[in-house]
């Protein structure tokens, strides 16, 4: 009996013996599901280490970051992100660089020496689909609502009061469309010196409104051709594209007799005596989507959790821009510093603390004159997107007709609601943000009349839309006659 | 002692204030005193001619930014950007010690710390530095391509005939016409992921050399084809070999109008810069003047005439250094503008 106990033993021993080879063996071969246990560990230690001051979703791929603006008051979201330390608590260093104009903006951030930038709502759309120079730019989150004008000469204001006298008492009645334009936009055309006006950027919301204005009265604004890239072909009134800043001294100079820009161009018209703002965009289409935040696809690919930083900052930022007078107040003060807008503190505050003022005098309550984060101005509607891509296929910067379902596709290409969602999720859940200010939506807002024709937008319909009008491009033509 | 000091002066170029010096230890005061009126009285009293003329106009010129600031107005502005300067580094200063009090706490805590650097504005002055720095990294790359291709064009009045063509077109080029080019072939050809040099300075620095490298190639081009005959001869005599040839005779003796070629070239690169960086978004002076012109403020057409001060100023202070240099290497009786 002790023999076998002392021979099972034995074996015991011998197999003891073999399990260690046979362990040795695998963890000389090291398979998979042996050390995951130290793998969780060392990722949980390694997140845990690297996490920045605030609670982050996760590792931000990049935080030194530089973005880009141009110096108008709705780039407001960005600055006050850095300024209060939005920036600062996800955990970026943020650097903000003004730019000389839309276009070097927007190839920088397409070559990659910004990272992100303030951008014009149809500077992602345009670059996206190759009007311009092509690049796949995307936008997480919409910077404001409305915020522009369309300021013309005094010498027009006198005609067009002359033209219509309501417009000359002390308060005419707005909105003012540009039917008392019209018979001026006639003569001068007889004379053989059409009007010209100005606006930002080939795919600029001042570029649609101010043709949405003009055309609404019946005065053809000009055709986008293959072979005219000045969008000057039929026009009754000749569109060309001047830098904000050089805006007030070419209209004084009589070069262009109105523009449509951002502020506080149209204010600093007002100030310095040189033009009369007749409507806002906010008269034009009421909350209309303005400027965006613009990022290439590859940076938001390769960077997503700092891209979601970046948008939970900003959302921070618009809510507090939202919140009071006295918030607006105080990013009046931060505005008028020359690394940022510099224009005259008293010149922002007109129409950054709700009201707006048209004539030298004629000064208006217009708390909706900039909206950053009211009505769900943060979110990136598809349907807005759209709206960009109806108006560029209508005066032709888009040479063919498109199927609905290519507006629907592109507008998700371009816009990134999701990165949005993520975002707004994280701030519920460390209750910076309310739950009811992210809306439940699937990107299209519902069909609205707040034009100032009246005819009825339907974001799921783009070539109804299209049809609806009467001058541009309908669908079911190829391009508008030479 | 004294004589030291004056010799050193002349050099530097300093010669309209030796009489100062000569003042100071009581030599000929009353012929000092004369040379001094003349030489310093009569500009500065210029200067103040032309201060109250300014003064005079600016009050009555109104533009759609403001009045035109007079010297006073313009003298305040340049007390502003130095208040900016020191807040800027003030604030700076204070990000800092935020950043150490971190440090502190995440060591303490056992986590990990990456360093970070201050992400505020570029000061006036760290824009002047951007500048110069600009200037001559371009003046840099213009004469390293400059110098060796105008020995070359000296030599052989073949290769000179060739040459030309392309010299007389491209020498009277803006460098506003080069600019954009320049940009889009940076942006495609300089594309590593973390670069050393940011594009908009390599963009700024090359305009510079495009448009400041021809007064330095045709220069040195007349230089080396005006080398004495003898000197030549005396180097066929001797034998010496090409490059023996080239360096110990014929530069030597071109140096003088080679470096008028390279004072000439920096002058234009100061100039073209100022233009190059307001489109190529270079944080130099070009950018704050395009800046501050978009902000149309009350204070921007002072600013900017602090800035065209300063550009002066600057351009003057580099013009003075490159004659210095210039009267090293002549022998000492060339000619002084």
């Amino acid at each position: 009996m002790h023999r076998r106990m002392r021979e099972s033993s034995s074996r015991k021993i011998l197999t003891d013996l073999s399990l260690r080879e046979r362990q040795k063996e695998n963890m000389n071969i090291a398979s998979p599901g042996s050390f995951a246990w130290v793998r969780t560990l060392a990722l949980i230690c390694g997140v845990i280490l690297t996490a920045g001051p605030a609670a982050a979703v996760g590792d931000l791929e990049k935080d030194e970051l530089k973005f880009g603006f141009i110096k108008l008051t709705d780039c407001a979201p960005l600055v006050i992100a850095k300024e209060l330390g939005f920036f600062e608590e996800e955990g970026l260093f943020v650097t903000l660089e003004a730019q000389a104009n839309w276009k070097i903006l927007l190839d920088r951030v397409i070559s990659g020496e910004l990272d992100g930038a303030h951008m014009l709502s149809g500077q992602p759309i345009g670059a996206t689909i190759g009007i311009g120079t092509q690049a796949h730019v995307v936008t997480p989150f919409s910077m404001d609502l409305n915020g522009n004008g369309i300021t013309v000469s005094n010498e027009i204001w006198d005609q067009m009061k002359a033209n219509e006298p309501s417009l000359a008492s002390d308060k005419p009645p707005h909105p003012i469309s540009a039917d008392s334009l019209a018979p001026i936009v006639e003569e001068y055309k007889e004379l053989g010196t059409p009007l010209r006006m100005g606006m930002v950027f080939p795919v600029s919301t001042h570029n649609y409104e101010l043709r949405y204005w003009l055309a609404a009265s019946g005065i053809s604004p000009g055709f986008y051709t293959p072979n005219d890239t000045t969008g000057m072909t039929d026009a009754d009134v000749l569109l060309s594209v001047t830098p904000p800043p050089q805006m007030p001294a070419t209209l004084d100079q009589g070069t262009i007799q109105g523009y449509c820009v951002g502020e506080p161009w149209n204010q600093q018209a007002v100030f310095k005596g040189i033009g009369v703002p007749v409507v806002t965009n906010y008269e034009i289409w009421k909350n209309n989507p303005e400027k965006v935040f613009g990022m290439t696809a590859e940076f938001v690919e390769e960077n997503p959790n700092t891209a979601i930083a970046i948008t939970k900052a900003l959302i921070r930022a618009g809510q507090w821009l939202d919140d009071s007078t006295e918030n607006r107040v105080k990013a009046v003060k931060i505005l008028a510093r020359p690394e940022y807008v510099g224009a005259d503190e008293e010149v922002i505050a007109n129409s950054m603390t709700g009201t707006f003022e048209f004539e030298r005098g004629d000064k208006r309550e217009m708390p909706d004159f900039n909206v950053f984060f009211r009505y769900y101005a943060t979110y990136p509607y598809y349907s807005d997107a759209i709206w960009f891509l109806t108006q560029m296929r209508r005066w032709g910067q888009i040479p063919e007709e498109k199927t609905d379902e290519w507006y629907h596709e592109t507008a998700k290409k371009v816009y990134r609601p999701d990165v949005y969602r993520k975002a707004a999720a994280e701030l519920v859940a460390a209750g910076q943000l309310d739950a009811v200010d992210v809306p439940e939506t699937d990107g299209y807002k519902p069909p609205t009349l707040e034009f100032i024709d009246g005819l009825p937008y339907d974001g799921r319909k783009p070539n109804a839309y299209l049809s609806s009008f009467a001058i541009g491009n309908q669908s079911g033509t190829a391009v508008a006659p030479e | 002692m004294k004589e030291k000091i004056i010799r050193s002066m002349e050099t530097v170029g300093l010669g309209l204030f030796v009489p100062v010096v000569r003042l100071a230890t009581w030599e000929e005061p009353g012929e000092q005193i004369q040379v001094l009126a003349r030489n310093l009285g009569v500009p500065l009293l210029a200067i103040l001619v032309f201060c109250a003329g300014w003064s005079a106009l600016a009050a009555s010129v109104e533009t759609s930014i403001g009045s035109v600031p007079g010297p006073a107005a313009v003298w305040a502005e340049a007390g502003n950007l130095v208040v900016d300067h020191q807040q800027e580094r003030g604030k700076e200063a204070a990000f800092y010690e935020r950043m150490e009090k971190m440090k502190a706490r995440y060591a303490s805590e056992g986590k990990k710390w990456k360093d970070r650097k201050y992400a505020g504005k570029p000061t006036y002055f760290d824009q002047i530095l951007t500048s110069l720095k600009t200037v001559f990294a371009g003046f840099l790359v213009a004469s390293l391509i400059a110098v060796p291709l105008g020995v070359v064009c000296g030599l052989s009045p073949r290769f000179y005939e060739a040459m030309n063509p392309l010299i007389q077109i491209f020498k009277p080029v803006s460098p506003l016409a080069w600019l954009p080019i320049v940009m889009i072939l940076v942006s495609a050809l300089y594309t590593t992921k973390d670069p050393y040099f940011e594009k908009s300075f390599v963009s700024s620095a090359i305009t510079v050399a495009l448009c400041s490298l021809w007064p330095t190639l045709v220069n040195t081009a007349l230089g080396v084809a005006s080398v004495d005959r003898d000197h030549l001869n005396v180097a066929r005599v001797l034998r010496l070999s090409w490059p023996a040839t080239v360096f110990k005779i014929v530069i030597p003796s071109a140096l003088p109008l080679i470096f008028t070629g390279l004072r000439l070239s920096l002058g234009v690169g100061w100039m073209v810069l100022i233009a190059a960086e307001m489109l190529a978004q270079n944080p130099g002076l070009g950018k704050f003047v395009w800046d501050m012109f978009q902000n149309g403020s009350s204070q921007t057409l002072a600013q900017i005439m602090v800035a065209v001060f300063t550009v002066g100023l600057i351009g003057f202070a580099l013009d003075r250094l490159m004659l210095t240099l210039q009267g090293f290497v002549s022998f000492g009786n060339e000619a002084r503008a």
